[in-house]
């Protein structure tokens, strides 16, 4: 579970386990990710969501270790306070971690948010969202913070992307730090 | 010899091209498929329709029908009106595709049409209300892919833009006696278009080699994919890029550049095409 601010996602990770016949790939795992949304049924929007998830964890789990398995990932929405997508990428990643799960890299979420005066703001709020001009979010990976996903909303100029993009690399180490010291809570009480 | 490499070893296959930088198709890895763009009634053929236009990318194929239709607005919004886009992959586009209800690429893609319409603003909500609080226009935009080919989402986005430049609205008047709507089809005004985004999809290879415009079969083999929207003025209306293998910054900015010329090459192959179907 991992909530930035008011922000709370919970994210359960099962597998690798035995597939569906239908499903399975042969030569590597089958990831899936299921996001539900805190009230109503998932609709277009969560299935975007986690097709931008599924991807991205695609990208770092080395499923080639587990052929013919499934692994499936649900995240549940417990309350939304602005940068959702990013704290979904941040639960998915610890999910993978607690799991055991072999990984090429690690991942992080980061939003930035271009106010209307040019400020980028990072993490923002529902209220600092709404108004800004524009709010892209990244997947920074951390093998030489290079860019696994980006998201964008609203239109900004070419200059502005790579301003934010720059802020995102460096505030992915303040979160791959969180990660670091999370860890190291869990299993220094064993 | 070589038949048997493509089925057996497509990577392979695929690798012996890309070190010569090209394609098996022939094209270059930063060339588009020939674009060609069929608009209106008389073209598209969709009678029907509000307005149509039928692209095709290469061998994929997508049809845009728009249809406009009067409502009440939200009560939260009462000036403005809908736009509401749907993707559709029918199963007779290509053989990954069941019948049934819309898989996961159909609604991710239509997620991603709406939000292109919402980024770039191309039509602002407020213009299409008539009567505030009591009418507005709704504008369903039904994006049927007939051949998939790969590059689902350029040709959805040129379609779109296409079919929305073609449509024609009669004029709404709200009698003030009755309080009814009277529709005048005899006089008609093209939607107003603020921006005009285009698309420019990339696929990744191998970590490192981005090659533009990428049919299925590339798609299957590629590690991942980059679709940059971008407007007239060169600004960025959306980048997607739904995980796969990571990218550094400056790759996303040659992306980013290639797809900025990408916008001036159709944009004039769409003025060309209006231009040619305008009765003088």
């Amino acid at each position: 579970s991992v909530s930035p601010g008011d922000t709370s996602v919970l994210a359960g990770l099962y597998g690798p386990a035995e597939a569906k016949i239908s499903k399975e790939l042969p030569d590597r795992a089958a990831l899936e990710v299921l996001l539900r949304p805190k009230v109503g049924l998932p609709g277009v929007l969560e299935r975007s969501r986690e097709q931008l998830l599924r991807q991205t964890c695609e990208a770092v789990v080395l499923g080639v270790l587990h052929p013919r398995t499934a692994i499936t990932l649900v995240l549940q929405v417990l309350s939304d306070a602005g940068s959702l997508l990013s704290c979904c990428l941040n639960a998915a990643c610890m999910a993978l971690l607690d799991a055991g799960l072999p990984l090429a890299a690690l991942f992080c979420g980061v939003t930035c948010a271009l106010q209307p005066d040019g400020t980028i703001l990072l993490d923002p709020t529902a209220r600092q969202e709404q108004e800004a001009r524009a709010i892209l979010t990244f997947a920074i990976s951390s093998s030489e913070r290079k860019v696994l996903m980006t998201t964008t909303k609203g239109s900004c100029s070419v200059e502005e992307m790579q301003q934010c993009l720059a802020s995102a690399q460096r505030a992915a180490d303040t979160i791959f730090q969180f990660y670091r010291d999370s860890v190291r809570r869990r299993y220094s009480k064993c | 010899l070589s038949i048997c490499s493509r089925t057996v070893e497509p990577l392979e296959y695929y690798r012996r091209f890309l070190k010569e930088n090209c394609r098996p198709d022939g094209r270059e890895l930063g060339e588009f498929r020939t674009t060609t763009v069929n608009i209106g009634k008389c073209l598209c053929s969709i009678t029907t329709a509000d307005g149509s236009a039928l692209v095709k990318l290469g061998n994929t194929t997508v049809i845009c029908g728009v249809k406009a239709e009067l409502a009440a607005p939200a009560v939260d919004s009462a000036n403005k009106g809908y736009i509401v886009p749907n993707v559709e992959l029918p199963s007779l586009c290509a053989e990954r595709f069941r019948s049934g209800p819309p898989g996961e690429e159909a609604q991710a893609a239509s997620q991603f049409i709406a939000d292109v319409i919402e980024n770039s603003q191309m039509i602002v909500k407020e213009d299409l209300c008539i009567a505030n609080g009591k009418l507005a226009w709704v504008l369903y935009c039904d994006i049927i892919c007939l051949d998939y080919d790969g590059n689902l989402l350029d040709a959805s986005v040129f379609a779109l833009l296409a079919a929305l430049k073609n449509v024609q609205l009669p004029l709404v008047t709200i009698n003030e006696e009755t309080g009814l709507s009277e529709v005048n089809l005899k006089q008609k005004n093209p939607l107003i278009m603020r921006k005009h985004p285009v698309a420019t999809s990339f696929a990744v290879f191998d970590d490192t080699l981005l090659i533009v415009d990428p049919t299925a079969e590339e798609e299957d083999l590629a590690t991942g994919t980059v679709t940059i929207v971008t407007d007239e003025e060169g600004r960025l209306c959306s980048v997607h890029k739904p995980g796969g293998s990571p990218l550094t910054g400056a790759k996303l900015q040659d992306c980013i550049t290639r797809a900025i010329t990408r916008h001036k090459e159709v944009k004039k192959l769409i003025d060309k095409v209006i231009k040619s179907i305008t009765p003088k």
